[in-house]
């Protein structure tokens, strides 16, 4: 996975509130079993709205400031997949849909969440053209003017965000003796749960 | 001896999966079962395949093709290629790694979320994914269940555990008597309407009261699929006589004396007495009319009776701006009530309502009447079984002598992946679970509700109040 530590560059911003995961990437190009180049479809329905933020000649920008709820709907990853196409590393937004938030992570990519009037803020700056600044080590988030706002982020997270680290190697790695001990007690503890085991070996 | 803590269900089913990180907010939990279809696992296959890792425990894996699939004309080849590339990766991918694939001709077939239950494969206690935010639908067993997007599939399937978050506690309980004609879908659109589209985002909800324990096994799994609807991943119900009557006797549901050991550990699973949740809802289930969405996030829904809100009267303003724009893109005007809303599309399916009592539910609407003129409804059992099911019951003759078309198994309109999808500006009276712009088609509006009400709208060509109606 690619790693992230610091980040410099423009904004986007998109205040609506409950932008769905059908919106970022409609059902129809699900169908596509790729996981690369899928930015051209993200946001695809909405392209032609008058004033819409995402479009064909948007200026380079690694970070998105969204609307409560971003990405909320479905599990499809296609959604960050396809932000990460068009450039976004970053997502900044009050909160955000679970599903969503959890799998920007297994991408190399930050979803931040802050309180309303700071996204407030953030909205501005980004209309405004402003430089924002991560520095995920120190948990925090500036503008050329303001901030830092910190941020919250569980440890792990962050050391796997800052190390790129391969969730599948590492907990082959790390826990495989935990996995097998938890085995050998449910095995015992709760046997019709391994009442199909040896079927399809 | 150390006092017991009391804890809730969502405690218990945590605190049992637990292999490392145990007292944290966050722990590596031991994944019991894994449901697969073949628009969530393409690239998880193909991850595993990079990293030259095989299956860790392939028996508690099971796969189905459900998303992408035709409705009609099974016995041929599917038309789109991309659908019919996408189904035969999957199958292949199953019969490359060792997963059990439910085939595409076979009796077996479904939704994933109908057919977990069918095939015994969703049991009480256990933890349950799958690459779709509906996993909650399994929580109606109390399993914990939730969706996980396709790289965590693939780490199930690598490793058997994932990486997850404590959730914060919720308990949604619905009092009061409720009358003939609502039903779970009607519950749980009420629940999304009270508390929002993010309203449960960081919590697991349990469902309790009264209520809750008179449904059904099929009601219950509408009243947990929605969660995700309020922003939760997980919704739990207790496991009961009820849970235990609709398991007994199923395909891979254990027998004998592991059966009774089962049931012993199953009657476990209920939140203690004095468990404490983070956050108590209560639903008023006396008063409640027929539930309805007006607009493009399941929370804008109202009684059936009740007038579309104004804009105006909105605050603040970026509330104003989100209701203003749903009503545009929905085409309708504030004030009015959503009964008498003329339709032309209606869809009874999805693995929110899809079941065998929810096209009992449609098909006793129909009686000697037929679908209203200009209207076009589609029927779509969740499951082959269900669609085997109800032909036996004369549903399938009794829907195509109205009118309605009678098709397989499959998520059809409720994702419109395949060619079931409606043109721009269509009307539809859905079962299913999302009405978010584009869902049902590009500039399709959808008005999700209950079997019975998509039923009488299909009948009468105009969104009913079916408390009126004989």
């Amino acid at each position: 996975m690619r790693a992230l530590d610091t980040l410099r560059g423009r904004a986007i911003s998109m205040p609506e509130a409950d932008v769905d995961t059908d919106i970022i990437y409609p059902a129809r190009y699900l169908l596509i079993t790729e996981k690369r180049g899928l930015g051209r479809y993200a946001f695809h329905d909405r392209r032609s709205d008058p004033g819409f933020p995402i479009t064909d000649d948007m200026p380079a920008a690694p970070f998105l400031v969204a609307g409560a709820n971003f990405g909320c709907g479905s599990s499809r990853e296609q959604a960050p997949w396809a932000l990460a196409d068009l450039g976004f590393r970053v997502i900044v937004a009050p909160s955000f849909g679970e599903i969503f938030h959890s799998n920007c992570f297994k991408n190399g990519m930050l979803p931040i969440i802050l309180p309303a009037p700071t996204i407030a803020r953030l909205h501005e700056a980004a209309r405004a053209g402003a430089i924002f600044d991560l520095d995920l080590a120190a948990g925090t988030l500036a503008l050329p003017d303001t901030g830092p706002f910190r941020f919250a982020i569980s440890e792990d997270r962050r050391q796997s965000l800052l190390n790129g680290w391969d969730e599948i190697a590492r907990i082959r790695a790390l826990h495989a003796d935990d996995i097998a001990r938890f085995e050998t007690v449910q095995r015992k503890a709760a046997p019709w749960l391994w009442t199909t085991e040896g079927h399809h070996d | 001896m150390a006092e017991q803590i009391a804890r809730t269900l969502y405690d218990k089913l945590w605190d049992a999966h637990v292999v490392a990180g145990q007292g944290e907010a966050r722990a590596l939990l031991y994944v019991d079962r894994h449901l697969l279809h073949e628009v969530s696992t393409p690239q998880s296959f193909e991850a595993l395949r990079e990293a030259g890792i095989g299956v860790h425990r392939p028996a508690t894996q099971l796969a189905v093709a459900d998303h992408a699939v035709p409705t009609h004309d099974r016995g041929s080849p599917i038309g789109d290629p991309q659908a019919r590339a996408q189904v035969a990766l999957l199958e292949a991918n199953c019969a490359a790694f060792g997963i059990e694939y439910l085939p595409l001709d076979g009796p077996g077939q479904g939704i994933v979320h109908v057919i977990g239950p069918e095939q015994g494969f969703t049991i009480p206690g256990i933890t349950l994914v799958c690459g779709d935010s509906h996993t909650a639908t399994h929580g109606a067993f109390g399993a914990l269940a939730f969706g996980i997007g396709a790289s965590e599939c693939g780490t199930v399937m690598a490793t058997q555990v994932l990486w997850q978050e404590k959730a914060k506690r919720m308990r949604v309980r619905f009092t009061g008597t409720p009358g003939p004609h609502i039903t779970a879908k009607d519950m749980v659109l009420a629940m999304i309407g009270q508390i929002g589209a993010g309203g449960a985002s960081g919590y697991a909800i349990e469902y309790a009261g009264a209520a809750v324990r008179a449904l059904s096994m099929e009601a219950r799994m509408t009243l947990c699929n929605m969660a995700i609807e309020a922003g939760s991943r997980t919704g739990l119900i207790a496991p009961d006589e009820t849970t235990f009557a609709y398991l007994a006797g199923r395909p891979r549901v254990a027998s004998g004396r592991a059966w009774e050991q089962a049931l012993a550990s199953w009657r476990m699973l209920a939140s203690d007495p004095a468990a404490q949740f983070d956050r108590e809802i209560e639903i008023d289930l006396g008063s409640l009319a027929p539930q309805v969405t007006f607009g493009t996030s399941p929370d804008q829904v109202l009684g059936v009776d009740e007038a579309i809100p104004d804009p105006a009267t909105a605050s603040p303003a970026a509330a104003r701006e989100r209701l203003a724009h749903a009503l545009d893109y929905m085409d309708i005007t504030s004030g009015r009530p959503l009964a008498g809303l003329a339709i032309d599309h209606a869809f009874i399916g999805s693995c929110t309502n899809g079941r065998i009592e929810d096209l009992r539910a449609a098909a006793a609407m129909v009686g000697d009447r037929h679908v209203a003129d200009g209207v076009r409804a589609l029927v779509v059992p969740g499951s082959d079984a269900v669609r085997r099911q109800a032909e036996a019951e004369g549903l399938d003759r009794l829907f195509t002598r109205a009118g309605f078309l009678w098709r397989d198994a499959g998520c059809s309109l409720c994702v419109a992946m395949n060619d079931d999808r409606l043109p721009p500006g269509a009307r539809c009276a859905s079962t299913s679970n999302r009405n978010f712009e584009g869902r049902q088609g590009v500039g399709a509006r959808t008005h999700l509700m209950s079997p019975a009400m998509a039923a009488a709208a299909a009948l009468t060509g105009r969104i009913t109040d079916i408390r009126a109606w004989h």
